[in-house]
């Protein structure tokens, strides 16, 4: 047995979360707290990297994987990386430092605190793209409800009880129907192990219910159209941090819950319910398109926005096609760059402005200028500009459903036009135009953390952009040997 | 010869009782050497318990109606450890209103005697008496504060509908008597065949005698009444300590006089499962009060426990067992965090009165989080595991609907649990509270939640000792 390196990744931020809980902090200055913070999460990134290194991208089998007996005779406790996964843990350890970085200026009391809720979140985000067992998956998947509840309840804006219980309820309704289901898959094939779910299979009949109560969980996770609405609600009242894990990481969970387990497990089952994804995909990416362009305030656009890319994505899984679901998984992690450095940009200005409306910006572009240069890349890679790693996503995601269903990407395309609409007319409103607002010209470029921030989320969006084989390579294989069971699956029925 | 070891903890603990008594009378201001030498009785009463009938799977004495195994020494041992902390924090409380007297834990003494006979009774004769022991007990203590309007009126509510309940049991009793001829378990399990219509009256009104001392919907309105009025550490007792012994009761007339008669009571056993769970759920949305607010919580938890029943299995059994232990600590663990509301020798009970805890206490309130979380059934912690094994016994029988609703419901009652956390956490501060409690409550308060946070790293254990009982 080799060093239990997933393992590790899962607690070091819990560590690091105990450690903060005995530091002690001086009024307003809680630079120990910081420190110990982002030194762990800087860690848990280099092991990450590291974990990407030594990852054997020839073949689908799970890698590190480490099984220890947990409820005697019931659950293991079962870890492991494939293709698909270990992006995911990258990005999430990617993102967190970053979230920590950021924190300067948004939350100003409680930091300490702050910076534990966020720490123990990153711990179960990993859990969740590490979990090789329902239930395990389960736990992490549910657990990271506690800190973000309490992020938007404590740190958040105006509105925050409602969006915190708003998204703590719907996310938690949603998910007791899967748990129905995870027991119930105990039941009817004797065992909740994923790998072993794999080889054995589930009893066509069993599928469709099955699939539908997962599907329950992810579509609220997701979020799909029509139980999105806690979404643009919770990321309006969360702190910068908050609706960056948000955007960033968490909705990432229920589309890698699709790929893994409603692909994986329900082959039939996929197959009967491809037409409803359809359906549901199509209405988000065009409807959700529609209402951004009619935002008043930059976070809720964004949100919308999300909810389009993310209907992108469902779409994509849901094509079966290689390209499809490569496409899928480099839109999610593109869309993980870049919906949190959208975020970050309106946090900055939020911070400085204290306000999130659209029309009270305009013309700070020559306030601001380097804002605006790095602003002004984030908005295109949104909107898929060829040469940012947005582009490879949707490009790859239409080529798939071309080959699957004609009308639907069609539609879908015009997906894409309204979001390069809403997209560049936002920054338009705000960066551009004649600068009516005096109190803009108070406003400083920005500073150093932010500069870092920005270009360390800038950096990947455009080097995946022009090169995106790093991230090809690495799901290629898995994806490849997930058709190839999913059609010796449906064959063979 | 009996082996009378096996029932040595009901006679060391009987003696204790007489001895405190004759001590309390004739000594003055024995209050405190009461209190430490029954503290003293119940421990040693559990290290019997242990030694003598822990490791015995099945005995029984005089005449069968005595039963000795491995459900009844577990279950016990929660009663004694229940009663144990509920004495050792009740203390300050007391002395708080000036009812630190004698009688108390006497009072809590002759109740866990009462329990500890209805546990291992196997005879519906000594199963009614057990029962009337600590009922009589509890109606003393539930009016314990006798200055207070409200604890009068506690006691005499849960008196008068209790009596009514205990009729309603006795009758059953009867009618179950006049079908088997015989008082013994085995025995009425061996004679009664579900032919005879007249006996499911008798089933029904045992059914609601016992769904009323655990208070199961339709058979609560007493509940959340008594546990306002009482004094806060008889309500901890009462929510946890009879509890246990009602629910041991419940699975030994199910699964031994009643095992043949499956179909009879299942759909009422799921019935005051769902009613429970879902009234549990609604009907604490709207309290202010933070006792009767945990009375309609633990109306919701009955249910989960009886969903376990219902299933007709051993794993179902276990599962409410388990469940129950589970909530034992995380309502003792509340309780201790209800006490610690005390500024000025005042108790606040009032679920305003939690308003931004968190600023002032922050250790306390993050106490509280653990605590509301895992009652709301939200992995990683205990709370989370318990609900668990209940739905995957319910789910092994296919009952699907009583598990959908089960589930649905925790999610209403998440609501509730997050209003107080709410309230914590993102209102606005109020005065400080004390900080000086007694050494005991900050104890139980600390190794409970710890519990119930990190119970999650050795599952296996609970399960372990608890797969031990095999009723069917």
């Amino acid at each position: 047995m080799n060093f239990p390196i997933l393992s590790s990744l899962i607690l070091l931020p819990t560590v690091g979360a105990l450690f903060l809980f005995f530091t002690k902090d001086k009024e307003g200055n809680n630079s120990t707290a910081k420190y110990v913070a982002l030194f762990t999460t800087i860690v848990n990134f280099l092991i990450s990297i590291y974990l990407w290194i030594s990852f054997d991208q020839s073949t689908s089998n799970f890698q590190f994987v480490e099984d220890r007996t947990w409820i005697e005779g019931f659950i293991n406790y079962k870890v492991g990386v494939d293709g698909i996964s270990i992006l995911f843990i990258i990005l999430t350890t990617f993102i967190t430092p970053l979230c920590i970085l950021s924190v300067n200026n948004s939350v100003k009391n409680r930091l300490r605190d702050f910076l534990i809720a966020i720490l123990i979140m990153e711990s179960f985000m990993i859990g969740v793209f590490c979990a090789l067992d329902l239930v395990v998956f389960y736990l992490f998947f549910e657990a990271g409800l506690i800190p973000m509840f309490l992020i938007i309840g404590i740190w958040g804006g105006p509105k925050r009880v409602y969006s915190a219980f708003k998204f703590f309820l719907y996310t938690l309704l949603g998910s007791v129907l899967m748990l129905v289901a995870i027991i119930s898959i105990y039941w009817i094939a004797g065992t909740t192990d994923v790998i072993q779910l794999y080889e054995l299979g589930i009893d066509a009949k069993y599928q469709n219910l099955l699939w539908l109560a997962f599907f329950s969980s992810f579509a609220v996770k997701t979020p799909m159209w029509p139980v999105h609405t806690w979404l643009p609600d919770a990321h309006v009242e969360a702190p910068t941090a908050g609706s960056v894990l948000l955007a960033a990481i968490l909705l990432k969970m229920a589309g890698y819950g699709f790929i893994r387990f409603s692909l994986g497990l329900f082959p039939v089952a996929s197959e009967v319910f491809t037409p409803l994804i359809y359906t549901l995909s199509v209405i988000a990416i065009i409807f959700t398109s529609f209402i951004a362009l009619m935002q008043e305030d930059m976070k809720k656009l964004i949100a919308y926005s999300s909810v389009a890319h993310m209907g992108f994505v469902t779409l994509g899984i849901f094509t079966l096609q290689q390209q499809g679901i490569e496409g899928s998984i480099i839109q999610m992690i593109s869309h993980g760059l870049v919906s949190a450095a959208l975020f970050l940009c309106v946090g900055v200005v939020y911070d400085r402005m204290h306000s999130r409306m659209i029309n009270s910006y305009g013309g700070i572009v020559t306030i601001i200028p380097k804002y605006s240069i790095l602003f002004m890349l984030f908005t295109l890679a949104a909107l898929g500009l060829p040469g940012t790693s947005g582009f490879i996503g949707e490009f790859l995601i239409l080529m798939g459903a071309f080959k699957d269903n004609f009308l639907v990407a069609v539609i879908a395309s015009l997906g894409v036009i309204l979001g390069a609409a809403y997209m560049l007319w936002l920054y338009k409103r705000v960066v551009f135009g004649k600068l009516v607002n005096e109190d803009l010209k108070k406003m400083f470029d920005l500073n150093r953390s932010e500069y870092l921030i920005l270009s360390c989320l800038a950096v990947p969006t455009l080097f995946f952009g022009f090169y995106p084989d790093p991230l090809i390579n690495t799901i290629e294989v898995s994806v490849t040997d997930l058709i190839n069971m999913h059609n010796t699956n449906i064959a063979s029925k | 010869m009996e082996n009378l070891n096996l029932v040595l903890p009901e006679i060391f603990i009987s003696l204790s009782i007489m001895f405190l008594l004759v001590l309390g009378v004739f000594k003055k201001n024995s209050s405190k050497i009461t209190f430490n030498l029954s503290l003293f009785a119940i421990l040693i009463t559990a290290i019997i318990t242990i030694n003598e009938t822990f490791s015995v799977s099945r005995e029984t004495l005089f005449n069968e109606s005595v039963v000795i195994d491995s459900m009844s020494s577990l279950m016990k041992i929660i009663t004694l450890i229940g009663g144990f902390l509920v004495l050792v924090i009740s203390s300050s409380y007391l002395k708080t209103f000036k009812i630190y007297n004698i009688e108390y834990p006497v009072l809590i003494l002759s109740s866990i005697l009462g329990m500890m006979v209805m546990i291992s009774s196997n005879d519906l004769i000594v199963f009614y008496m057990g029962l009337e022991l600590q009922s009589l007990a509890l109606y003393v203590l539930a009016t314990y504060n006798r200055d207070q309007l409200k604890s009068s009126e506690a006691g005499l509510k849960y008196f008068v509908l209790s009596a009514l309940s205990s009729g309603l049991l006795l009758y059953g009793c009867s009618l179950v008597y006049g079908f088997s001829g015989s008082t013994n378990f085995d025995i009425i399990s061996n004679q009664l065949n579900s032919n005879e219509y007249v006996l499911t009256f008798g089933i029904v009104f045992i059914l609601v005698g016992l769904a009323f001392k655990i208070s199961a919907v339709p058979f609560h309105m007493w509940a959340p009444d008594v546990y306002e009025g009482s004094p806060t550490t008889v309500t901890l007792f009462f929510t946890m300590v009879p509890k246990v012994a009602a629910l041991t009761v419940f699975i030994r007339f199910l699964y031994v006089p009643f095992l043949n008669l499956i179909d009879q009571w299942q759909m009422i056993i799921v019935f005051l499962s769902i009613a429970s769970m879902v009234f549990g759920a609604v009907a604490a949305i709207g309290q202010t009060n933070i006792k009767r607010l945990i009375a309609y919580s633990s109306i919701g938890h009955i249910g989960y426990t009886l969903a376990g029943l219902a299933t007709a299995s051993n794993e179902g059994i276990q599962s409410s067992i388990i469940y129950i232990s589970i909530y034992v600590v995380m309502n003792l663990a509340l309780f201790s965090c209800l006490l610690m509301l005390r500024r000025k020798d005042q108790y606040y009970e009032d679920i305003e009165d939690l308003s931004g805890l968190s600023k002032n206490h922050p250790l306390l309130s993050l106490c509280l989080l653990v605590i509301l979380f895992s009652l709301a059934g939200i992995p990683p912690l205990a709370g989370f595991f318990a609900k668990f094994y209940v739905f995957k016994a319910v789910l092994e029988q296919s009952m699907f609907f009583l598990a959908i609703v089960g589930l649905l419901s925790t999610v209403v009652a998440a609501f509730y649990y997050l209003r107080i956390i709410k309230i914590i956490y993102f209102d606005k501060e109020k005065d400080k509270y004390d900080t000086d409690h007694s050494l005991w409550l900050k104890f139980s308060l600390t190794v409970s939640t710890i519990l119930i946070l990190l119970y999650f790293i050795f599952p296996s254990q609970l399960i372990e000792v608890v797969s031990r009982i095999n009723i069917i």
